[in-house]
């Protein structure tokens, strides 16, 4: 995992905690002070997550097998007003956001523990697509389909019985 | 496991093809990708897509023209026309055009998510209609008009012909004879075929029942009736009438039916709104309804309206070549129902069937076939199974052999094969029972 930007050690801890436990594998944390100017669109006041995914696959970080860039500023793609994250399917690298996640975001009351959870769920998510994992239809499921954070809140940041036995036969 | 929803995906922009075909893969769709209508129209030549996503504005063909073009390809599919230029008016053609939704760039990933689930949605519902649709036609294909002859084959054709119409049609026959199933053949096979055929016994009912029957009642319109409730007019509404025993219906009701049908509308009794239903009418007797209006018992009028077609069944005894057909259909209907194993048909007993006047025509047959597999015992249904069979039995033995072959063999079973026992009824002994058995060459059925 590379943070792509100041995060405290515990958040970032924590996440990788939880990713290992999920995931079986040993998850890494690296520090990368990119210069995020490059991807800034001017147009739509937003980073490009494409040339982010681009740039995280990019990066040679040690042995680690799936690259996964943790961002603090607002991503987009083309054809959407915003993403929270970001993954090649079946591929080596993602990308998650904590912009969309923070309740500030939405005019809520400042809430760190749930910024934590929602990220650790995003950054499972995106993980589950590089690891060849497609939207899961189990309400709970970490793999479930989110496009508002209360659909993130809803879900779980384990996977459902069916994506861990697809997991489990890659 | 059903098949995955397709997307086409049509974007000059490799960027926008590129981010709708992850964002799309992720949740489990097969995705395609063109970059102009061309490249895409030349792939729909080859595969057929649930879905399109087409950008409007592309050098060469634009998303317009390219939707015009696929929906005279295959009208279901569902296209989505994007935009990065929002206009009503070019919204409001691409809607008029057959355009499933109009959205526009950058999409809110709720909004896309959702307008593709409910496409696909749609998709998977118009899917499960047609194959309940497929499935309602096999269930209608009821194949009991049984028969090769060529009278049969020749109602077979009326039927066929006559059911593509909206015609009003009078079935004839004797009774018994299968005229009900001619009603359901012509409505299973017509476009009325997935609403109501609806039947009335017009012989079984009083003039005042049959009225209420046909045109429903409103509450309190006469004693006993508590609630409202709909006829048989209304219940058939879209589908077919089928009115048995038409002869048997009174001049009144001959009045009120005509006015139905030339109006196609009624009052329940005791009610005063007016009611539409569109229905066929499909009528049967097997009186000389023509013989009737010129006695003056039927309305000249009404038979008129309802005789647009009239299609005559033959009896039974006119048609004698499909007996076996209708004897073996009959023994796989009651084997299968009472779980038995299939019985074949002694040829003795089979002859005597194809010889026999029948009366009460198929539903004679019917009836015989299954009262002989509920009382006989064996593989094979024998004459003496048949209601006539013991005449049939005593009318063909002709030697004294052949009789007191036929006689010591009805001993035997009757006894279950008990020699003893069947000596004692014979009154002979057992030597001579067993040189009889060995004479005739009988042997006990298994």
């Amino acid at each position: 995992m590379v943070a792509c930007g100041p995060f405290e050690k515990d958040f970032l801890k924590k996440i990788a905690q939880s990713a290992e436990k999920e995931f079986r594998v040993p998850v890494t944390i690296e520090e990368n002070h990119v210069d995020l100017a490059p991807f800034y669109n001017p147009g739509r006041r937003q980073y490009d997550a494409n040339k982010l995914l681009s740039f995280i696959s990019d990066r040679s970080v040690n042995e680690s097998v799936k690259v996964t860039g943790l961002f603090r500023v607002d991503l987009f793609i083309p054809i959407l007003t915003y993403i929270f994250g970001q993954a090649m399917l079946n591929g080596r690298s993602a990308v998650a956001s904590i912009y969309r996640l923070r309740n500030e975001m939405y005019g809520l009351k400042k809430n760190e523990e749930l910024v934590l959870s929602r990220t650790t769920k995003e950054v499972i998510h995106e993980l589950g697509h590089n690891f060849g994992l497609i939207h899961c239809h189990v309400q709970t499921c970490v793999m479930r389909s989110s496009t508002y954070v209360e659909d993130i809140d809803q879900k779980s940041q384990n996977l459902c019985p069916g994506c861990r036995d697809i997991l489990d036969k890659k | 496991m059903a098949e995955k929803i397709s997307i086409l995906i049509v974007d000059d922009e490799e960027s926008v093809r590129d981010s709708l075909h992850n964002w799309f893969i992720e949740d489990g769709y097969d995705v395609e990708r063109a970059e102009n209508a061309k490249n895409a129209l030349l792939m729909l030549e080859s595969r057929k897509f649930d879905i399109i996503l087409a950008d409007i504005k592309m050098p060469g063909m634009d998303g317009m023209e390219m939707h015009r073009r696929i929906r005279a390809l295959n009208k279901d599919t569902i296209v989505i026309i994007m935009t990065a230029f929002a206009s009503v008016d070019t919204a409001v053609q691409a809607l008029k055009d057959g355009a499933y939704d109009y959205v526009t760039k950058p999409f809110d990933p709720d909004d896309l998510s959702h307008l593709i689930r409910n496409a696909a949605t749609q998709i998977s519902l118009k899917a499960e209609n047609e194959a309940l649709k497929r499935k309602v036609s096999t269930l209608e294909d009821i194949d009991d008009l049984i028969g090769q002859s060529e009278a049969i084959l020749k109602v077979l054709k009326q039927v066929e012909s006559v059911a593509q119409s909206n015609s009003s049609v009078i079935i004839t026959g004797e009774s018994g004879t299968g005229k009900e199933l001619v009603a359901r053949a012509i409505h299973s096979n017509s476009a009325r075929k997935y609403f109501p055929l609806i039947s009335v016994h017009c012989g079984a009912l009083t003039e005042s029942l049959l009225e209420s029957e046909l045109f429903g009642h409103e509450k309190g319109a006469f004693t006993g009736a508590m609630f409202n409730r709909k006829g048989r007019f209304e219940m058939a509404d879209g589908g077919t009438i089928f009115l048995d025993e038409i002869a048997t219906i009174s001049s009144k009701m001959q009045v009120e039916l005509l006015r139905v049908l030339e109006t196609k509308s009624f009052v329940r009794v005791g009610g005063n709104k007016e009611i539409a239903s569109d229905f066929r009418v499909i009528c049967a007797t097997n009186r000389d309804l023509k013989s009737m209006v010129k006695s003056g018992n039927f309305r000249e009028d009404l038979y008129y309206r309802l005789n647009v077609v009239n299609i005559a069944i033959p009896p039974l005894r006119e048609r004698t070549e499909d007996i076996p057909l209708l004897v073996n259909h009959f023994i796989k209907k009651y084997c299968s129902s009472m779980s038995r194993d299939m019985i074949s048909i002694d040829p003795a007993a089979l002859k005597h069937l194809e010889n026999f006047e029948f009366p009460g025509n198929v539903r004679e047959l019917e009836n015989m076939i299954e009262r002989a597999i509920v009382i006989g015992n064996g593989r094979e249904i024998k004459l003496r199974d048949l209601p006539m069979g013991k005449e049939a039995i005593n009318s063909s033995v002709e030697s004294l052999d052949e009789l007191e072959k036929r006689h010591v063999e009805m001993i035997l079973n009757k006894y279950a094969w008990n020699v003893s026992r069947s000596a004692k009824a014979l009154n002979v002994d057992r030597v001579t029972l067993y040189n009889k058995i060995k004479k005739y060459n009988l042997k006990q059925q298994q």
